[in-house]
């Protein structure tokens, strides 16, 4: 199967998930949709507790069976529904369809072992190649990622690295079997800003170059803004906004996402009190009905109380918000 | 005691220390090698730079939590262990800095109960009005820290601080570990508190936006020594120093596109065997004979100091 530009290669679709906890279920999604095209470099923005994390990781299945409860809703991922596959199947699917980049590197390296034989272990449990192919193959996609000695990088130990260095390993493993979408779950969240910035031109260089679809995760505005073509807001396991990275950040329909912006100190007078969104996060075991955004929403009023759906407020984006709807309505 | 002399200067610090990992014994640590930078009374002063530049080091030494191996802290122009100043220090994490087995108040009031001398009573009026004045609600101080989330502990950790009635609180990254609508509530409640307190703030960060918006004067660290210092605007929208320009380039904007970065330019040296000459000369793109000598700090223009022989007095036409 090869994915042309603009197949939909994962559809989310109105998914509701919750976590039982021993004080009730918490309602982590309600009523998710993302769609990601081939090709494309999608953004995830919401805070924590959005449901950012849990979307793509329930979308590869990856949360624990007995916890998470899947209410409502479906999941495509290339086609075919993930909760219905056989674990074999499954594993055919993430590795080499699909590919994931976590936050710590640290986390997803084996200590024990040299990175090239990770690196190669790898690309040979996906593809057929000998050891000396593969070995060749690792220290290109090394090479790629601008490591300057591959062949040193391959015999050292992950503690020897830094943290961008253990970074660059595993993007350069996320790639390393050709797939079509890479999810990427706050990857430089734990680097700094000049690593990151090299960590995310790596990110989308090879994303063109390869024509591979990335998700990526994140808690920051301007990260997405520059990497992202297009991106979706989360706000208590819904989407608050979608649409191009250019329309969302030139005029935010979204309450939320226009307070979410605002309240960087980036763009506020210097010591001016910055734009502070009141209240917090809605109880998830009891969720409101209604927009959940609603008891910290300037904006809200008596139509709040019933959910609003996502709905196109011009060509490029989509908003769930009662006001903009009607002002799309009046229009 | 002398009026002139400014709340917080620090002269020529040096923090060494050994680390005894591995087989192969100790290595020394050059955490902060050689900073010098004062705070007036009222001032905000942020130290920016990345992970391993020593900016921690540097605010535990001001509060006294790490001893200092070379130049001197000075309060009032005292010595700092014989200053009767109080400086208190907010740490990046409210999770692990309060002691999950005690109440709110009496989290509040434990630099009090240690000085001794309170009665309960006073002390539970004492960390009512703290938590009132940081934005928490009286009945919330019976309350224990895991029944907060983090920006409310973060409140918790600051009226703490506030009850010394300190002059200099130090704030080693107090909104990192924060969500950003979060954050916006503890920068308003910093700002707050200043006016109210004529507090004076050594804030600490890797966050330039957050530095700009909340300091009057920044001292840039790169390997454990200040590289750019000035008023916090004029450095940050306009940077000498070779490496505050690296580093402003790469934060992420909502006005620029990426970045791109070379990636010698992006990986910090070690700070268990200093470079020398000019610290950041092997990640420098305009690195130049000269940079093997070692550098110094002087003045180009105004309150600007830089540590780069190339940066010379007259500003650059804007680029």
């Amino acid at each position: 199967m090869s994915a042309q530009r603009g197949d939909i290669l994962l559809d989310i679709d109105d998914l509701s998930l919750e976590f039982r906890t021993f004080r009730g279920a918490v309602k982590a999604l309600n009523g998710i949709s993302i769609k990601v095209r081939a090709g494309e470099i999608v953004g995830v923005v919401g805070e924590s507790g959005c449901g950012k994390s849990v979307t793509m990781m329930a979308a590869m299945r990856l949360l624990p069976k007995g916890s998470a409860r899947i209410t409502g809703g479906a999941v495509r991922l290339f086609g075919s529904d993930p909760m219905k596959l056989s674990e074999r199947e499954l594993q055919h699917v993430r590795g080499r369809q699909v590919s994931t980049i976590f936050q710590e590197p640290m986390n997803a390296l084996n200590p024990t072992r040299r990175i090239g034989e990770q690196v190669i272990e790898v690309i040979r449990r996906h593809q057929r190649l000998s050891n000396a192919a593969a070995r060749q193959k690792a220290i290109g996609l090394l090479r790629d990622m601008l490591i300057s000695e591959p062949e040193r990088i391959m015999q050292a130990y992950p503690f020897e690295l830094s943290g961008g260095m253990r970074q660059r390993v595993l993007i350069a493993m996320a790639f390393s079997c050709e797939p079509k979408l890479i999810i990427a779950d706050e990857p430089t969240t734990a680097l700094d800003v000049t690593v990151q910035a090299l960590i995310l031109s790596l990110i989308r260089q090879k994303a063109v170059s390869t024509g591979t679809a990335v998700v990526f995760i994140s808690h920051d505005m301007a990260v997405v803004s520059q990497l992202c073509d297009r991106l979706y807001v989360l706000y208590a396991g819904r989407v608050a906004e979608s649409g191009t990275t250019a329309s969302v950040l030139a005029a935010p329909a979204h309450p939320y996402t226009r307070a979410l912006i605002r309240c960087l100190p980036g763009l506020a007078a210097p010591k001016q009190p910055l734009e502070q969104i009141p209240g917090t996060l809605p109880d998830m075991l009891n969720p409101p009905p209604g927009c959940l955004f609603r008891a910290r929403c300037r904006e809200a009023d008596e139509r709040c109380v019933e959910v609003p759906p996502l709905s196109a407020i011009d060509p490029s984006r989509r908003a769930a918000c009662w006001r903009r709807i009607e002002e799309t309505e009046a229009a | 005691m002398n009026s002139d002399q400014p709340l917080l200067a620090l002269e020529d610090v040096e923090v060494r220390y050994r680390v005894t990992s591995g087989w192969f014994g100790g290595a020394d640590v050059y955490a902060v090698n050689g900073v010098s930078l004062s705070v007036a009374e009222g001032e905000t002063l942020g130290i920016v730079g990345e992970s391993g530049c020593g900016k921690s080091t540097l605010g535990q030494a001001i509060v006294g939590l790490t001893p200092i191996t070379a130049g001197s802290i000075r309060l009032k122009g005292a010595d700092r262990a014989q200053s009767n100043t109080h400086i208190q220090i907010i740490f990046q994490d409210p999770q692990s800095s309060l002691d999950p087995r005690l109440p709110v108040w009496r989290l509040i009031t434990e630099p009090l109960h240690i000085r001794g001398g309170y009665s309960r009573t006073q002390l539970i009026d004492r960390a009512t009005e703290l938590a009132v004045s940081v934005g928490l609600r009286p009945e919330q101080i019976d309350r224990y820290p895991h029944e907060f989330s983090g920006g409310q502990r973060q409140r918790i950790a600051i009226a703490r601080a506030l009850a010394v009635e300190p002059e200099l609180l130090v704030l080693d990254e107090p909104t990192s570990a924060l969500d950003v609508s979060v954050q916006a509530q503890i920068v308003n409640l910093l700002l707050t508190l200043q006016a109210q307190r004529k507090l004076s703030y050594a804030l600490i960060s890797h966050d330039v936006s957050l530095v700009r918006h909340v300091a009057d004067r920044v001292a840039v660290m790169y390997l454990g020594q200040i590289v750019e210092a000035g008023l916090a605007q004029e450095v940050l929208d306009g940077p000498r120093h070779p490496y505050t320009r690296t580093l402003l380039e790469a934060v992420p904007s909502f006005e620029r596109p990426l970045a791109t970065i070379a990636p010698r330019a992006g990986e910090l040296p070690s700070n268990r065997k200093l470079p020398t000459g000019c610290y950041f000369r092997d990640r420098c793109p305009s690195a130049t004979a000269g940079c093997e000598l070692p550098q110094i700090l002087k003045a180009v223009e105004g309150a600007r100091t830089v540590r780069c022989h190339v940066v010379t007095g007259a500003l650059e036409a804007p680029r």
